[in-house]
């Protein structure tokens, strides 16, 4: 029988669906099986689908389908079995072809109980295991591991013998492992191999299922399970180390985004810009109108949006940025409390003014494909919006840095930060200066909104959200750094994904801005301060 | 001026004008209230009543802003949250009062913590059922949080618009505590449903003027005694450090212990202010310590005027009658417009307030008589000049 058996699997597996289906006129143990699902005996339909899921026959997917749809129909009399299509036709289910012969007068439908819509399960579980996508065989065999079905194991092994894509492999192999293990008859060398395989896997999963072996094990498979449950313990720790370092990584970017526009103004001018979210938020929605024009104008180039709306956004915060500069903040300077104030007040009619304009509700953004959807890697889950939000903030804080050193305007810039006198002195026009700083350090904002856009709410309250998290970050980092603003973001990012697990997601929060508040204290102006001579900043 | 007695030193005209004002208001409202028939056409609505009391409380709290905002030049973006923690600790006195008059009748428990299973009273509940405990905290809460702020904040030298970010982040993380249930505070809910206090029923029209007239009366107290202290040579001191604070320090003051003083002070006041708001308008919860919040009373100080005491006042009411008349109308769409254009405009065009602009002015003028009258003198008869 076992070599027969092999022969017809290697048959299958080599020629292919269709050739298979023509061979079906020998008889093999799918036909064999069919016969039982005349008998109208529970008992003898549970064999039949468990022996059609193993058969290997590509038939045995539509035949276990039509039977958990109540389409299975059966003669007694002529030991046929049909499936009986959704407009009443007939189809012989050992051909897969319409029925040749008339409809026979007993016909009657294969008749499921629960503990067969079990079976039913299983048999699909093993069914895609040989499934032509290896995506879906994969899925499946995730599956397998998971529900360790034991009546699954022949048809994980015939899948495993067959299969050629080594991850779907690899997982097989550790269904196959989590079957046995989980089986009452496995020998302990047979174990000790399985846990090995388990091991190897080291997930939560695997975790869970060594944890949960039985007491009574010979002591050399308990000492192995034990060395597994510690490694794997250990691996997952650092795993979620990882994790919380990639989730503090992308906290911090997006911090940085928000905040490293606040830096350049804050840091060149000493402007506090109140309305510095506001600009954020400007940029969200430039991308939102932007998505709105491509939506209904040309739809094909929905991919590009972002593309559309980063130059846009950019161009948007910063003419409004240099609008209030010039038509506001310069008559201010000097007075930084009521700057502070006033750019309140900007904040405050720029909101109300989008919210007159857009209404008060969220905007639907929708995420480009290329930023949607997730990947493995090692233990973590990495989204796509997410790591490219970290590339993106990578990118412009490199342009600014580069902007600032290699450019005319940085080394303007940079003068006027240092000091504003002798700037001027040696005839940089600060005035101009502070005008394109500000529109820069809105520009950035607008940019951050874009990236923002993607993974937060756009509403008119978005700006809100950032303002004073973004504060903390240029206040901790120190004044006229970029570096500072960087390291301040990363920092506060990752201190506040770290803090989460034991403390919440508020407390957390809370923890920080204490934090900050104490640390300004020891360093009233930042972590990466300039240094200066001069006794009132 | 220097050698004027203490007493007139302290009631200068406009502080004069606005203690008589005040007590007028005090006097007349309450009487019209509930002396005159409600057809008559001088009868006030026990609504006015309430928005009054609220527009005093506000007026307290915008004086204690002035009080280190015009004096001292400290620009505290959390004073709101010394506010909500007064306000915090009269409702905790409030809710005590409930008894088992709550919808779940536990004699001890509010029912929020019923509502949360709570089996017992936490410890900083303790001792809220007696109003003279309650009214301790009410100074003692934030007046504790303010020395401890800024014991840490003025010995560090922090200043100018890193002390404002800081106490912003003060009142941020607060926000965020008190949103929280199990901080044992009502969570975003607060405390509400108010019956009694000292045995009297808040919602009672005497009590409501009761509360009113006590607001005013605080108002005034409290007016005093920052009078007192900005006209003291104490207060000299503040302005020094206000325009030149290492200055002061290099004459020999300890600015850090001058600092620390006023700003406490200040907090016991924006404390005092919300004891009194919470009662009047029967609800306390974290939005109160939105640092959004607090800006506005920040603004509503710069309205009137900042370093004027009187014009932190009038500001308070000035901006909340607006807000109130404006909000209520067609105009609301409007009203963030409106306010946002107050702060720009404000700082723009108005730098010194209603007040300060006034008093300049009338500076102005009396320069003009003076010179006026220098020049006139030689050739116009003497009784001309006056």
């Amino acid at each position: 029988m076992g070599k027969f058996h092999d022969r017809i699997l290697a048959f299958v597996c080599a020629i292919g669906l269709i050739v298979a289906a023509a061979g079906l006129a020998h008889a093999g143990p799918y036909e064999d099986a069919l016969e039982k699902f005349t008998t109208d005996e529970f008992s003898d339909t549970a064999e039949a689908v468990t022996e059609v899921a193993t058969s290997g026959s590509p038939l045995a997917a539509p035949l276990i389908a039509a039977l958990q749809n109540g389409q299975l129909q059966f003669s007694a009399k002529d030991k046929k079995v049909f499936i009986k299509t959704a407009d009443d036709k007939l189809i012989d289910a050992a051909t897969g072809r319409p029925a040749e012969v008339a409809a026979p007068d007993d016909l009657d439908t294969v008749r499921v109980n629960n503990r067969l819509r079990g079976v039913i399960e299983a048999a699909n579980g093993a069914l895609t295991l040989m499934a032509p996508d290896p995506n879906q065989r994969y899925e499946s065999a995730q599956s397998v591991f998971k529900s360790r079905d034991a009546a699954v194991l022949p048809a994980v092994e015939k899948a495993l013998e067959a299969e050629k894509v080594a991850r779907v492999k690899t997982v097989l192999n550790e269904a196959r492992a989590a079957i046995l293990l989980a089986a009452d008859d496995t020998s302990a060398p047979d174990r000790i191999a399985a846990i090995e395989i388990i091991r190897a896997r080291g997930d939560q999963d695997s975790l869970a299922l060594l944890q949960g072996l039985p007491a009574d094990l010979p002591a050399d498979v308990r000492a192995a399970a034990n060395a597994a449950v510690t490694a794997i313990e250990r691996n997952l720790a650092i795993w979620s180390t990882v994790q919380n370092l990639w989730y503090g990584l992308s906290l911090g970017s997006v911090l940085l985004l928000a905040a490293i526009g606040l830096a350049i103004t804050f840091g060149v001018m000493g402007v506090i810009n109140m309305a510095h979210g506001e600009m954020v938020m400007l940029g969200a929605y430039t991308t939102y109108v932007v998505q709105d024009v491509i939506r209904t104008s040309y739809p094909g180039l929905f991919d590009f949006s972002l593309a559309f709306a980063l130059p846009l956004a950019f161009l948007v915060a910063a003419i409004v940025g240099i609008i209030i500069e010039r038509t506001v903040i310069r008559f201010l300077y000097g007075r930084p409390l009521e700057t502070l104030l006033a750019t309140w007040g900007i904040s405050l009619v720029l909101m109300q003014a989008v919210r007159a304009v857009f209404g008060p509700t969220n905007k639907e953004v929708g995420n480009p494909s290329w930023m949607s959807g997730a990947f493995d890697l090692g233990g973590i889950l990495i989204t796509y919006n997410r790591m490219w939000i970290i590339v993106f903030t990578g990118i412009v804080f490199v342009a600014l840095l580069a902007m600032l050193r290699f450019t005319r305007l940085g080394l303007e810039m940079r003068a006027v930060t240092q000091n504003r006198q002798m700037a001027a002195a040696v005839g940089i026009r600060t005035a101009r200066i502070d005008a394109l700083t500000f529109g820069l350090g809105s520009g950035i904002a607008g940019i951050a909104g874009v990236a923002l856009s993607q993974i937060d709410n756009v509403s008119p309250n978005l700006g809100q959200g950032y303002i004073i998290d973004s504060f903390m970050v240029v206040v901790f980092g120190g004044v006229g750094n970029l570096w500072g603003t960087l390291v301040g973001a990363l920092t506060l990012g990752i201190a506040n994904k770290f803090l989460e697990p034991f403390a919440g997601a508020v407390l957390a929060k809370i923890a920080i801005l204490v934090f900050i508040i104490l640390f300004i204290q020891k360093r009233p102006r930042g972590m990466f301060a300039l240094k200066g001579r001069a006794i009132e900043a | 001026m220097m050698s004027a007695h203490p007493l007139i030193r302290l009631l200068d005209r406009g502080s004069t004008l606005f203690l008589i004002l005040l007590g007028a208001f005090a006097i007349a409202i309450p009487v019209l209230n509930l002396l005159m028939p409600a057809g008559s056409a001088l009868h006030v609505s026990t609504y006015f009543v309430a928005l009054f009391g609220k527009y005093v409380c506000y007026g307290l709290l915008a004086l204690s802003i002035d009080l280190i905002w015009g004096y001292v030049g400290i620009l505290s973006l959390g004073h709101g949250a010394f506010f909500a923690l007064g306000g915090y600790a009269m409702g905790m006195y409030l809710m005590r009062q409930i008894g088992d008059r709550g919808v779940y009748a536990n004699p001890i428990l509010p029912d929020f913590m019923v509502f949360l299973n709570w089996s017992a009273l936490p410890i900083f509940w303790y001792g809220f059922q007696n109003f003279f405990y309650a009214m301790l905290m009410v100074l003692l809460v934030p007046g504790l949080l303010a020395f401890v702020f800024g014991w840490f904040a003025f010995r560090s030298r922090v200043t100018g618009v890193y002390l404002s970010i800081i106490t912003q982040a003060m009142t941020y993380a607060l926000l965020l505590g008190f949103f929280r249930n199990n901080f044992g505070f009502g969570g975003n809910n607060g405390l509400t449903d108010f019956k009694d206090i000292l045995g009297f029923n808040v919602q009672a029209d005497g009590t409501r003027n009761a509360l009113l007239v006590i607001s005013c009366l605080m108002l005034a107290i409290c007016f005093l005694i920052c009078r007192a202290i900005v006209t003291s040579k104490f207060g000299k001191v503040l302005i020094g450090i206000r325009d030149a604070e290492s200055r002061t320090r290099f004459l020999g003051y300890r600015v850090e212990a001058y600092k620390l003083f006023v700003f406490t002070v200040s907090a016991c006041m924006a404390g005092i202010a919300g004891a009194l708001y919470v009662p009047q308008v029967g609800i306390i919860n974290p939005g109160e310590f939105a640092p959004a919040n607090s800006i506005e009373a920040v603004i509503w100080v710069a309205v009137g005027g900042r370093g004027t005491l009187t014009g932190a006042v009038l500001g308070a009411f000035v901006v909340n009658y607006a807000k109130t008349f404006f909000t209520s109308g067609v105009l609301a769409p409007y009203w963030l417009f409106m306010l946002g254009g107050l702060f720009i405009g404000t700082t723009l065009f108005m730098p010194r307030g209603i007040i300060g602009t006034y008093n300049n002015w009338r500076a102005n003028q009396a320069d003009k008589k003076d010179a006026a009258r220098d020049n006139a003198v030689p050739s116009a008869p003497p009784h001309a000049a006056e």
